[in-house]
């Protein structure tokens, strides 16, 4: 059979949704790709058991090899740079062309270029383009949200960073509270960071699955926040994350005249002026802009700007 | 390689496949599935292969099968034989044997 030679990963790609799956079940990564999540993240962490790291690397690395999934990403959770799996974690994850590696409870810079460095000798061990493997940071603990900045900025390799609740609210000695009080001032912090950084911003996965109402509360809150996307932990999930993050009509509409009278007001020598009643100024064109080519990767925009 | 002790890889959920090897003077391949009418051949050829690569020629190789997909079975194969030889840790030629 012929091995499956993944695109080469772009690190600016839409990351609305990146959904957890265990690289053990073979009866779940078989499947992964139909759900329309934009990435999906195959664990050897947490959902692996001590005495089947071993096994669950084999079932990836021909996962990796022989399932097509497409345009959805691959990402990769390998173990904490604590343990002594997550080289071996590397290696596989290397070989078998995965996307990008999820680095967990990732606390500094060094962490980061740790794994770098073993990537890269993965690279050219197995023959594949040296700086082609992603990397994003987990930040799970207090320690992890103050060197947000440093940690983004640790590689070239960093397409982004997501904060992972669970962890992160033990380390504070706080629950999951339905306003996110516990939570927010990290999230905001990691936001910060991620910008300055210029990298995405990945907010944490949200656990009780039943729980429909508490679940749009969480989404509604990180996209006004201006997250970028969402760990996910069940293909239910997904639907309402990518609705709400995609430009509505109405600012398709309102982003398209700003756009288009812009370009004629900069030639006429305009730098601010009013469009339906609203100032518009140099950053509302680029927000603009943003929001135009947003519209387009998700789908939804059929104007010809 | 050669199997240096019982070893087992894999579970018995849906999907998946358990593989059981043990030492023996000669190499024996024995399967159990519940699709074995359609795929017996399919699955036998793939566990023959994978046995080939690794370099694998003598043993006992047992095969409960729930209807693997061939890459769960190739990997539940490697992963039960790499244990024989205490050798499924680390440094696992990706690529080369496996494949």
């Amino acid at each position: 059979m012929a091995k499956i030679t993944r695109p080469k990963p772009n690190k600016d790609r839409l990351r609305r949704t990146m959904m957890f799956m265990n690289a053990q079940r073979p009866g779940l990564i078989k499947d992964a790709y139909i759900y329309g999540c934009d990435s999906i993240m195959l664990d050897l962490e947490d959902a692996v058991a001590v005495n089947q790291k071993d096994a669950a690397r084999f079932s990836l690395y021909h996962a990796l090899t022989t399932i097509d999934y497409g345009d959805t990403e691959v990402i990769v959770r390998i173990n904490g740079t604590d343990t002594e799996y997550w080289q071996e974690d590397v290696r596989v994850c290397v070989a078998g062309g995965a996307d990008g590696i999820r680095i967990p409870k990732c606390e500094t810079a060094a962490q980061v270029q740790e794994v770098e460095a073993a990537v890269e000798a993965a690279e050219k061990e197995f023959g594949v383009e040296v700086g082609r493997t992603l990397l994003m940071a987990a930040l799970e603990s207090p320690l992890g949200i103050m060197n947000a900045y440093e940690i983004c900025t640790a590689s070239d390799r960093m397409l982004g960073c997501a904060i992972s609740g669970g962890d992160f609210r033990t380390s504070m000695h706080v629950q999951i509270e339905p306003d996110g009080i516990e939570i927010n001032t990290a999230r905001a912090m990691m936001l910060l960071a991620a910008r300055a950084a210029g990298v995405q911003c990945l907010d944490t996965m949200y656990p009780n699955l039943d729980d429909e109402e508490g679940y749009r509360q969480e989404v509604d809150l990180i996209v006004r926040m201006g997250f970028d996307g969402k760990s996910l932990i069940n293909p239910k999930q997904i639907a309402y994350v990518h609705e709400r993050l995609a430009p509505t009509p109405k600012q398709i509409a309102h982003s398209e005249k700003i756009v288009r009278s812009c370009r004629e007001q900069a030639d006429a020598g305009v730098g601010v002026y009013v469009v339906d009643g609203k100032m518009v100024d140099p950053p509302f064109f680029k927000e603009a802009e943003r929001i135009i080519e947003l519209a387009k990767k998700c789908g939804v925009y059929h104007g010809d700007l | 390689m050669v199997i240096e002790k019982t070893a087992m890889a894999g579970t018995l959920e849906s999907s998946d496949a358990q593989v059981t090897v043990s030492p023996a003077d000669a190499l024996e391949i024995v399967i159990e599935s519940s699709v074995i009418n359609q795929y017996g051949r399919q699955i036998k050829a793939t566990v023959e292969e994978t046995l080939d690569r690794l370099g694998v020629t003598t043993g006992l190789v047992s095969v409960v099968d729930k209807g693997a997909l061939d890459c769960t079975l190739k990997a539940r194969v490697e992963c039960a034989v790499f244990r024989s030889c205490d050798a499924s840790m680390s440094n696992i030629p990706w690529g080369g044997a496996i494949q």
